[in-house]
């Protein structure tokens, strides 16, 4: 076959990054951000493995994931935290959306509401000072024995990670922690079309005011 | 040399193909059946038909999912009798629904090819565990390639699942990645609504595979529920129409181009789109490229089409893909065998992607115009807000892609004492059948050559495993388009001998069924492909490459009941051709080709695509 061969052939200078943007030639890595998605589904069989599989498989790094009923009877809603960059939230975003049984995605903004729970067994040889301790965390003491003693505690990220700095003096014999859950602030729909629930609507006159008003 | 409509008209030979039944002898003897030919519009005697299946009283579950079929219109299944999914069988034997039995579960491939080619989801049926497993291929390629499928597996009884029973897989957990969706049939009520709800969802939107898992229990229980019409849920049918807004910006963008490209992936093809996407190009003036998935979406016997672009593409096609400013890609998911490196992929282009997924904008390649939205309307659309007074000059820009055309132009070289060159082989059948014949494919070097050297004019007559590469695909679905296509289409499969040999046993099917195929083993006793990556990337170590233990193809389809032929030089292509083609029922033409032939050009792995190699030491 004719022609130029390779490095004879003209060649345009431009590049891309790996997301396939065209670049600046000084271009660095792309930052990654933490983002949390809140995800309604349909209650069946397998939605949180579908999920989780999509993630797994397209190697999206999740930091946690949460799945629980919500006002409708039949829909879940899976929270999850990924750290990824711009162009990969978007993705995992769209990917989960594509799921058949998907009903509406949305990315929380950074004024929602988030808490997770952790539970906590530390040593029991100074309840009273656990006991300060969970107190000002605003913790419940779950049980109390001779040697163990199991607390919860709620509250976001940040608080959990400071609860459990101050009782490691303690010596923290088990813990489990559930990740974030989260709800977007005010009037604000958490996922795209999010209807709000049924006792919420409910008024005298069977009239509910406009969720987005 | 081109032959005119008028010399094919007249040849006897080709005049004789057509109307030939293709074998379809156990549809021909149901007497309802016998003088129904398919056509593109349903009759009211189907529609009739339709509609009865979806309101009748099924009575079982198995009875419901053959209803489900029957109310989508499904007229062919391609399937393997088993133990789990015996109630379907049973019921499927009162059906009109033809059921070719295949010889092993890459009935998968024929159903997925049988859906390419009607343009509806193919139907592919296999029992639990061993079964469903060996469909697990056909459903990743159909997931890969977009194409629309609907698998049925039988499934241990309900209270035996989970507990490791004989023949128990997890098949909705095994193909859950690789199916659009898959369910897991629970109720024998429901049962026929989930067939009818994964046959509509298969081919709405961007179509791909659905799995209908069926316990046994199921299929046998009874009910009285009717199936209903079947329907995608709402959630899943998109808007075909794009935003205003995003037209708007895109017909901007093209129209400031200066080296416009349209690149047509099988998206095009897949959305009915060829009509729009032609129209399009030509009214503005713009060359194509097609990804090897939309090979046919544009003729590529036409000036303004430089053919498919990516590794095995033409020189051509990979310069304008290189230089273009402004890429206009509908229907495609930039795959890495297109892009090659990205960093290096059409660098200086702002993209517009046509899709109606919106997961697939910015995935591999950012889009600066994403236009989400069905092909043929969005085409339209753009079409519309373009208007010709402010399309772009392209003549220059033409000009240049003409030049790189004659600079870079697909050939090889014939020596009448060597072994006969594979591209010659190719370009004999195509010269010799008609323009709208279609052409299945294995994997590896044949697949790039019948790729590369036949002419496509017409969409979904070049059917083959693109984003999963399955090698046995060729025979498997040249039975699936044999039987979906009209009589008086052409049926070509072009073989590697590797890839012949790994479903080879579906000739049997074909020889039961008289199927009038040629099968074409491009054989150059190695696994081709590898061995020439060995000889590019690994000093020539032809580990585990090497075939010289293989069959002697024709006598082999002989054994079979098959009518074989031999090609040693290039003397005996002529003849064979003519008779291979003559014979009414499946034909297989063993041709032994130069052993160290090799596809080019060759975009290595993650390399820029103009840095194409036309030759090994440019690798």
């Amino acid at each position: 076959m004719a022609g130029p061969t390779p490095d004879e052939r003209p060649h345009p200078t431009g590049r891309r990054d790996e997301h396939g943007v065209r670049k600046e030639p000084d271009h660095g890595p792309e930052p990654t951000r933490r983002a949390t998605v809140s995800a309604l589904v349909e209650d069946e069989p397998g939605v949180l493995a579908r999920a989780a599989g999509l993630f797994r498989r397209r190697q999206f790094n999740i930091e946690s994931l949460t799945v629980g009923p919500t006002t409708v009877e039949g829909h879940s809603r899976i929270t999850l935290v990924v750290e990824e960059t711009e162009a990969g939230i978007e993705q995992a975003k769209k990917q989960l959306a594509k799921l058949t049984p998907v009903i509406a995605v949305g990315e929380l903004s950074g004024d929602a509401v988030a808490a997770e729970l952790v539970l906590l067994k530390v040593r029991g040889e100074e309840p009273d000072k656990v006991h300060a301790i969970t107190s000002m965390y605003d913790g419940q003491t779950l049980d109390a024995g001779p040697r163990t003693i199991t607390v919860q505690i709620t509250g976001d990220e940040n608080t959990i990670d400071d609860a459990i700095d101050a009782f490691d003096q303690f010596g923290i014999i088990e813990i489990a922690r559930t990740g974030q859950t989260a709800l977007e602030r005010g009037d604000s729909p958490t996922t795209p079309g999010e209807e709000p629930g049924h006792s919420a609507g409910e008024t005298d006159d069977d009239e509910f005011t406009n969720y987005d008003d | 040399m081109e032959e005119t409509d008028d010399d094919r008209a007249s040849d006897p030979r080709r005049r004789a193909r057509r109307g030939r039944r293709r074998g379809r002898t156990d549809r021909a003897e149901r007497p309802d059946e016998a003088d129904a030919e398919p056509t593109d519009e349903p009759t009211a005697d189907a529609a009739a038909a339709r509609a009865e299946a979806a309101t009748r009283s099924p009575g079982t579950g198995a009875n419901a999912v053959i209803a489900a079929l029957e109310a989508a219109g499904v007229e062919t299944a391609f399937g393997v009798q088993g133990g789990a999914i015996m109630p379907v069988y049973d019921a499927l034997s009162a059906s009109s629904i033809h059921h070719v039995t295949m010889a092993h579960e890459g009935a998968v491939h024929a159903a997925d090819a049988y859906g390419i080619v009607r343009g509806d989801p193919g139907v592919c049926m296999a029992t639990s565990g061993p079964g469903a497993t060996n469909l697990v291929t056909g459903i990743a390629d159909a997931s890969m390639d977009s194409d629309a499928m609907l698998a049925l597996t039988g499934q241990v009884p309900s209270d035996m699942v989970g507990s490791d029973a004989f023949q128990e897989t997890d098949t909705v957990g095994v193909t859950a990645p690789i199916t659009k969706h898959n369910y897991f049939a629970s109720d024998s009520d429901d049962v026929g609504r989930t067939v009818g709800e994964a046959f509509a969802l298969a081919g709405t939107g961007r179509p791909g595979p659905t799995l209908v898992d069926l316990p046994k229990d199921v299929t046998f229980g009874e009910t009285d529920r009717p199936v209903g019409e079947p329907a995608a849920p709402d959630r899943a049918i998109p808007d075909a129409e794009a935003d205003d807004r995003q037209v708007e910006e895109a017909a901007s963008a093209i129209q400031r181009a200066e080296r416009p490209l349209c690149l047509f992936g099988g998206g095009v093809i897949k959305g009915d789109a060829t009509e729009e996407a032609r129209a399009f190009a030509r009214e503005f003036g713009i060359p194509v490229v097609t990804t090897m998935p939309g090979i046919g979406s544009f003729p590529e016997d036409e000036d303004l089409c430089l053919s498919w672009a990516g590794m095995h593409g033409t020189g051509y096609a990979n310069m304008a893909i290189t230089h273009t400013d402004c890429l206009i890609a509908v229907g495609t998911r930039f795959d890495d065998r297109l892009t090659g490196g990205v960093d290096t992929f059409a660098p200086e282009a702002e993209v517009v992607h046509v899709d109606i997924d919106p997961a697939e904008i910015s995935k591999n390649v950012h889009a600066d115009y994403p236009v989400i939205g069905d092909a043929a309307t969005v085409l339209d659309q753009l079409d519309a807000a373009i208007g010709y007074a402010d399309a772009p000059d392209t003549a220059a820009w033409r000009e240049q892609c003409a030049a790189w055309r004659e600079q870079y132009p697909m050939d090889y070289a014939i020596d009448p004492d060597e072994p006969v060159k594979p591209q010659f082989v190719v370009e004999a059948f195509d010269a010799a059948m008609d323009d709208d014949a279609y052409v299945t494919t294995g994997v590896g070097q044949h697949q790039m050559w019948a790729a590369q050297y036949w002419t496509y004019r017409e969409p979904r007559t070049f059917v083959s495993s693109h984003g999963l590469g399955t090698m046995g695909y060729g025979l498997p679905a040249a039975i699936g388009a044999r039987v979906a296509a009209d009589d008086d289409r052409q049926v070509i499969s072009f073989e590697g001998d590797g890839s012949f040999l790994m479903t080879i046993q579906e000739l049997s099917v074909a020889v039961r069924e008289n199927l009038d195929v040629t099968i074409v083993v491009l054989n150059n006793e190695y696994i081709g492909m590898v061995r020439q990556w060995q000889d590019a990337f690994f000093e020539g170590n032809h580990m585990a490459s090497q075939y010289d233990w293989m069959p002697e193809f024709d006598t082999l389809a002989e054994a079979f009941g098959a009518k074989g032929f031999r090609i040693d030089e290039y003397d005996d292509v002529e003849g064979v051709v003519e008779e291979a083609l003559a014979y009414d029922g499946p034909s297989v033409v063993d041709a032994h080709i130069d052993p160290e032939e090799n596809v080019y050009p060759m975009v290595a792995s993650g390399a820029a695509n103009g840095q194409f190699a036309l030759a090994e030491d440019q690798l």
